[in-house]
């Protein structure tokens, strides 16, 4: 279980995540939302420990994320930022094969070729396992870049804005196989989303920030309303039901 | 490309090599083990060859790691500043020490070479602008302030003609007894190789490393430090070799990827290969006399890099 408990972090005088506290639910996806600037990423890299807090501490089975060892931490938290700036040349196959890294040290035993084999064949990525990342797609990259995080076999997998850059198909099909994590491997997947209708269909729980602050935490269907968005966006927003889906139409909203 | 081939190539130039000068040597005058071709053999030229494998090997591998670990294909020890610093402390040391003894020299350059390499790191950390074009000419105007310090201080302590002899990278003067010190590269090129994975990982940035529970700093301090040994063992032996660091690694990656763990092995023996052609161009070309190699480095590889500019900009950019 990760718990959040008072985390505070400022860039200069101006305070990015003030006082949150959050208990991530193991087996779950939890999606972060909430307007620009609200400090979701800044939260999401203090729990990863890509970044220190200011105050208060983040707890993972109930040990300080700090005192962890760092090869341990990689085996139990993974976290993917936005990764489609990189430009190293290497094919997709010994990308996902760095994921076990934590393991190994870069010497693969049959094993890790063996989770290397299943995180390829998760997402779909066998056919181009030889090709280099600067030959893909957006999508593709991503997709490998997930793989990877697979390959980590992590009980955590943190992702920051994973949709970004991808079209309606990819960003499905992605949101698809972080379902199947959850569902069928029993991970805890942690994911910072802008579009809040996939943070509608996808997700078990929603944390809601708004200028640093925790506004809204609890079950999708609880924050997924009027009322609960009007307090998150200041925005008027009507909900509508589609196939049990909550789908929320705010492109014609007046603020 | 293929390893053997390229090993091949080196060792047919390495016996070219061995056996091209101002004086005939055949294979037959080895038999004689008391003859003065036999001594010139093992006092000039085997250390010569010696010397050529190690620097061009070494000069390689300082530009791979420096290019991974800047995650820039146009940094390398050339273009960071890393030679100027190590020059610079030469100088210093011969302006502290009336007697100034090799150990001194070594222990100096090092120190002035690592120095300068972390500076610029901490540089490339600060701006904001990361051109793949930028980024190498700040380098490059940092070294030229580092060298101009160098030129002034050696000026004002009648030393220029001292200096302008490490300016020079050149083979002439390699014979047995002068080149040893480049010995030391061995083990730094033997530690780039099993710290290639940690490489490969720290260039794909610090929160990619901090992922895999890697240590980004420890990883990015010894690069630097590798880069460091290997580039004043250079700079204090042969002198300044340019743009070796800079395109040996950029063509191997061009047809084998930046995982280094594949690529350091390639990118070494390359840099013999490439080296070993500009020396013997320079010692056939006006023979009996000879055009120190460093010129014809710079000519080749200066048309190469111009290439790779204008072709590769894009390769470099994705």
């Amino acid at each position: 279980m990760i718990e959040i408990k008072g985390l505070t972090k400022r860039f200069g005088k101006k305070p990015v995540v003030e006082d949150v506290s959050v208990t991530i639910e193991p087996g779950t996806i939890t999606s972060f939302i909430g307007p620009n600037g609200a400090g979701k990423s800044t939260l999401l890299s203090m729990v990863s420990r890509l970044l220190d807090a200011d105050t208060g501490e983040v707890l993972l089975d109930k040990g300080n994320v700090k005192k962890w060892k760092s090869s341990e931490f990689a085996k139990r938290v993974s976290i993917l930022k936005q990764a489609n700036f990189i430009n190293v040349r290497l094919t997709v196959r010994e990308l996902v094969a760095f994921g076990r890294y934590p393991y190994s040290k870069g010497r693969l035993s049959t094993e890790d070729e063996k989770f290397v084999d299943q995180a390829l064949g998760y997402m779909n990525l066998i056919e181009m396992q030889d090709k280099l990342l600067d030959e893909l797609s957006g999508g593709q990259k991503q997709r490998a870049f997930i793989a990877m995080v697979i390959a980590q076999d992590t009980d955590y997998v943190l992702l920051d804005e994973p949709l970004n850059n991808l079209d309606m198909k990819h960003s499905v099909q992605i949101m698809k196989i972080l379902r199947k994590l959850v569902d069928d491997l029993g991970k805890t997947v942690v994911i910072v989303l802008h579009d809040i209708n996939f943070a509608s269909v996808y997700s078990d729980r929603i944390v809601a920030l708004k200028n640093g602050r925790l506004v809204k935490n609890g079950p999708t269907n609880e924050i997924i309303n009027s009322d609960a968005l009007r307090e998150i966006y200041d925005m008027e927003i009507p909900i509508q039901e589609q196939n049990g889906c909550r789908i929320c139409v705010y492109f014609n909203s007046h603020a | 490309m293929r390893l053997w081939m390229l090993m091949i190539a080196a060792v047919v130039l390495s016996f070219i090599s061995l056996f091209i000068g101002a004086i005939d040597i055949r294979i037959s005058d080895l038999f004689d083990w008391e003859s003065d071709k036999t001594q010139i053999f093992l006092i000039s030229r085997v250390p010569r060859l010696m010397a050529i494998i190690l620097a061009g090997a070494g000069m390689s591998i300082a530009g791979l790691i420096m290019q991974s670990l800047s995650r820039n294909k146009f940094v390398s020890p050339t273009t960071a500043g890393t030679l100027d610093a190590a020059k610079l402390g030469i100088l210093i040391s011969m302006l502290f020490f009336t007697n100034v003894t090799y150990t001194q020299q070594v222990i100096f350059s090092f120190a002035f070479a690592l120095a300068g390499t972390f500076v610029f790191m901490q540089i490339l950390d600060r701006i904001k602008f990361k051109d793949v074009i930028f980024v190498p000419l700040i380098g490059i105007m940092y070294g030229n302030i580092l060298s101009s310090i160098t030129t002034f201080f050696a000026y004002e302590g009648d030393l220029l003609q001292n200096i302008s002899s490490w300016l020079m990278g050149s083979f002439t003067l390699i014979i047995a007894g002068r080149y040893e010190l480049l010995y030391i590269s061995i083990p730094a090129i033997i530690l780039a190789y099993i710290y290639a994975n940690k490489f490969t990982v720290a260039g794909m940035g610090e929160d990619f490393a901090k992922n895999l529970g890697m240590s980004y700093k420890v990883v990015l301090n010894i690069g630097l430090i590798l880069v460091a040994i290997i580039s004043t063992t250079v700079v204090l032996t042969v002198g300044v070799i340019p743009f070796l660091g800079l395109i040996v690694p950029n063509i191997v990656s061009l047809y084998l990827g930046d995982n280094l763990r594949k690529t350091i092995p390639h990118t070494a023996v390359l840099g013999v290969v490439f080296l070993l052609i500009c020396d013997i161009i320079g010692r056939v070309i006006i023979h009996p006399y000879e055009i120190p190699v460093n010129v014809t480095v710079a000519v080749i590889g200066s048309a190469i890099f111009l290439i790779m500019l204008f072709r590769g900009r894009a390769y470099a950019k994705k």
